[in-house]
């Protein structure tokens, strides 16, 4: 097992000298590398080309190009490979220098066998995990950037567009949207696809903490600062540091802590409750809200400097009602997610249940819709998803539109038919009983979009 | 057939035991073939008060035409190679011969008290080692493998006197 290992690893030995350049490579040989020689830099440029070489010893004297000249141009050949400079004159110029350009290390001849082995061993561990944490990120950007936003929509393009432009910056970031749109897998799009998306990104929902708490799970607490604070607690903005803190309705926090997160976010500087000592933390703030944080502002309920200093940069989700043409694709990716978790068939979702789900208002947008398809498939027991898995309050709702409005029923009608169809103009059209030109002007009136 | 050759300066009875221990490990025939001496002007590097390993290995070849099976040539003076600071042995890898030093093996040399015991199955150890090597065998990263390296006295301590599994095999496939 070992051996195999070993024999892929590989030296190329450069110095002037015949005798040093067969001692080496017998000597590396016995370990089982696979060695290379050359005199000159020249011909060490050529034997590269044999590589990839893992380590090269490169002595600094030679005749022609130096050691530490060929280093260069080694390394622009191959920059992960590691170069240890060999010499028989000690300079602590040339050793510096050397070091300075990229070398692993400097070593003087003659040189003790045991730290060669040693130095040489610590260089292919550096180079394997060097090369393992390359993998390994990648991995990471990977698992982090498949997350679950699904939607073709050009509204749901919009918003990813600009989560993605926005995330390479440390911009503030404040995300709009009714509940259940998808405030959250918006915030970890644009942690993931940020500068710090090895570090964490921690989520509060300061809408759910009680407010007696929310000081002490932001900012963490002392061992004894209130009754019950048996032990130190860590808060979400000292866990954040490095990476991105997502305050979830952030609107709904009262005055006071209105007043410390302020604070925070233009020093990134607070104490834990109870404590003394001032705790620095660089994180990325991204917030939600589903208020009208604006009305708030006028009748006095948020304060405007932490208004604007929270809402640099505004991503709007639409809700789902107003982009139909999402639904479909998210109730089939809900369809394979729960069918997965519930061991059971992937099912098709029958035509009228389709109707049903497309016409649908969704108060609760996506987290709505989620529930319902969970709640079709707990209850299905055949091959597909019928009118009457579908729940009650939604099927009624369907057919009795939530606005008296003509021109709001032609419009629901008009896009559910349209999704219904594919957005394939002629059978729609047909569909609606109107020649093509006229559904293009009602496309045109009600701003229904192709996805 | 393994071919014990001493060079002096060297303790003879160094020289006598490893013959004898040497069967412990291998199967061939182990004989012993007496001196070689070795013009000092030749190998020897003043300056380094130490024999130029690979020198050293040439004039035995050099001096043993005709001579089959493997050869390890044993001598008392600090071997070295021009690029580091000391060696133990040489050893043609899948080649003839081989030549030790029992030079470092010594335990005054660290300023302990001579210990002879210890001081046969290191030599034993090293030779075992650099005729691994004439056998085609290379470094071994077995803790306990007798062909794993060691500069230091002290990982020579650790590690048996034979080979591991995988090395034996290896061996047997090299001599068929």
């Amino acid at each position: 097992m070992n051996r195999k290992e070993k024999n892929k690893q590989s030296v190329m030995v450069v110095d002037d000298e015949l005798v040093v350049r067969e001692s080496l490579a017998q000597w590396f040989a016995e370990d089982g590398y696979r060695v290379g020689c050359a005199s000159n830099a020249t011909e060490a440029l050529r034997v590269m080309k044999e590589g990839p070489w893992d380590v090269i010893l490169l002595d600094i004297k030679m005749p022609g190009m130096s050691g530490l000249e060929l280093q260069k141009h080694l390394k622009q050949v191959d920059p992960s490979s590691i170069v240890i400079m060999i010499t028989a004159f000690a300079s602590v110029d040339s050793a510096v220098q050397a070091l300075k350009e990229g070398a692993f290390d400097y070593v003087t001849k003659p040189v003790d066998p045991d730290h060669l082995s040693q130095l040489v061993r610590n260089a292919l561990r550096q180079r394997t995990l060097s090369e393992e944490n390359l993998r390994l990120r990648e991995h990471i950007t990977e698992l982090v950037k498949g997350g679950e936003l699904v939607g073709d929509s050009p509204q749901m393009k919009k918003v990813i567009e600009l989560a993605t432009s926005v995330a390479r910056a440390d911009t503030t970031v404040m995300i709009r949207g009714e509940s259940g749109t998808g405030k959250e897998l918006i915030a970890r799009l644009i942690h993931a696809n940020s500068d710090r998306r090895y570090f964490p990104i921690v989520p509060v929902n300061c809408g759910a903490v009680p407010e007696s708490l929310l000081e002490s799970e932001l900012f963490g607490h002392e061992r004894g600062a209130f009754t019950g604070a048996q032990y130190r607690r860590k808060g979400k903005f000292e866990m954040a540091n490095g990476g991105t803190i997502f305050l979830d309705e952030v609107g709904t926090i009262s005055a006071q802590m209105q007043v410390q997160l302020l604070r925070v976010l233009e020093t990134k500087q607070f104490t834990r409750i109870g404590g003394n000592e001032a705790i620095t933390s660089d994180f990325r703030v991204v917030c939600a809200t589903n208020r009208d944080l604006e009305a708030a502002m006028k009748v006095g309920d948020f304060r405007e400097d932490l208004y604007y200093r929270l809402n640099v940069f505004t991503i709007s989700i639409p809700p789902l009602r107003e982009r139909r043409s999402d639904i479909p694709p998210l109730a089939e990716h809900f369809v394979q997610k729960y069918a997965v978790m519930m061991n059971k068939p992937v099912v098709e979702i029958s035509p009228d249940a389709m109707d049903l789900l497309v016409r649908y208002h969704w108060p609760g947008n996506v987290r709505e819709l989620e529930n319902v398809i969970e709640r079709a498939l707990v209850l299905t027991s055949g091959k597909s998803i019928a009118k009457e898995d579908i729940p009650f309050q939604i099927a009624q709702s369907s057919l009795k539109p939530s606005s008296e409005l003509l021109t709001d029923m032609e419009k629901i009608h008009i896009e559910s038919v349209l999704v219904k169809h594919n957005w394939n103009i002629t059978h729609s059209a047909e569909a609606l009983g109107i020649d093509r030109v006229t559904l293009y002007n009602k496309i045109n009136r009600y701003g229904l979009k192709r996805p | 057939m393994i071919s014990i050759v001493a060079i002096p300066p060297v303790n003879r009875s160094l020289v006598t035991n490893v013959k004898t221990d040497l069967a412990l490990v291998f199967p061939e025939t182990i004989r012993s073939y007496g001196n070689i001496d070795v013009h000092a002007d030749m190998v020897f590097d003043p300056s380094r008060k130490q024999f130029n390993a690979s020198l050293l290995l040439a004039i035995v070849l050099d001096q043993t035409p005709g001579i089959e099976g493997k050869i390890l040539a044993v001598t008392g003076v600090d071997l070295f190679i021009p690029v580091l600071t000391y060696v133990i042995g040489e050893a043609q890898l899948n080649g003839r011969a081989s030549v030790m030093s029992t030079f470092r093996l010594h335990e005054e040399l660290y300023g302990l008290p001579a210990n002879p015991h210890l001081l046969r199955e290191r030599v034993l150890k090293e030779a075992v080692h650099e005729l691994g090597h004439t056998f085609g065998l290379i470094h071994c990263r077995d803790p306990l493998c007798v062909m794993r390296p060691s500069a230091a006295v002290e990982e020579i301590d650790i590690k048996g006197i034979s080979f591991c599994e995988e090395c034996r095999s290896q061996r047997m496939a090299n001599s068929a």
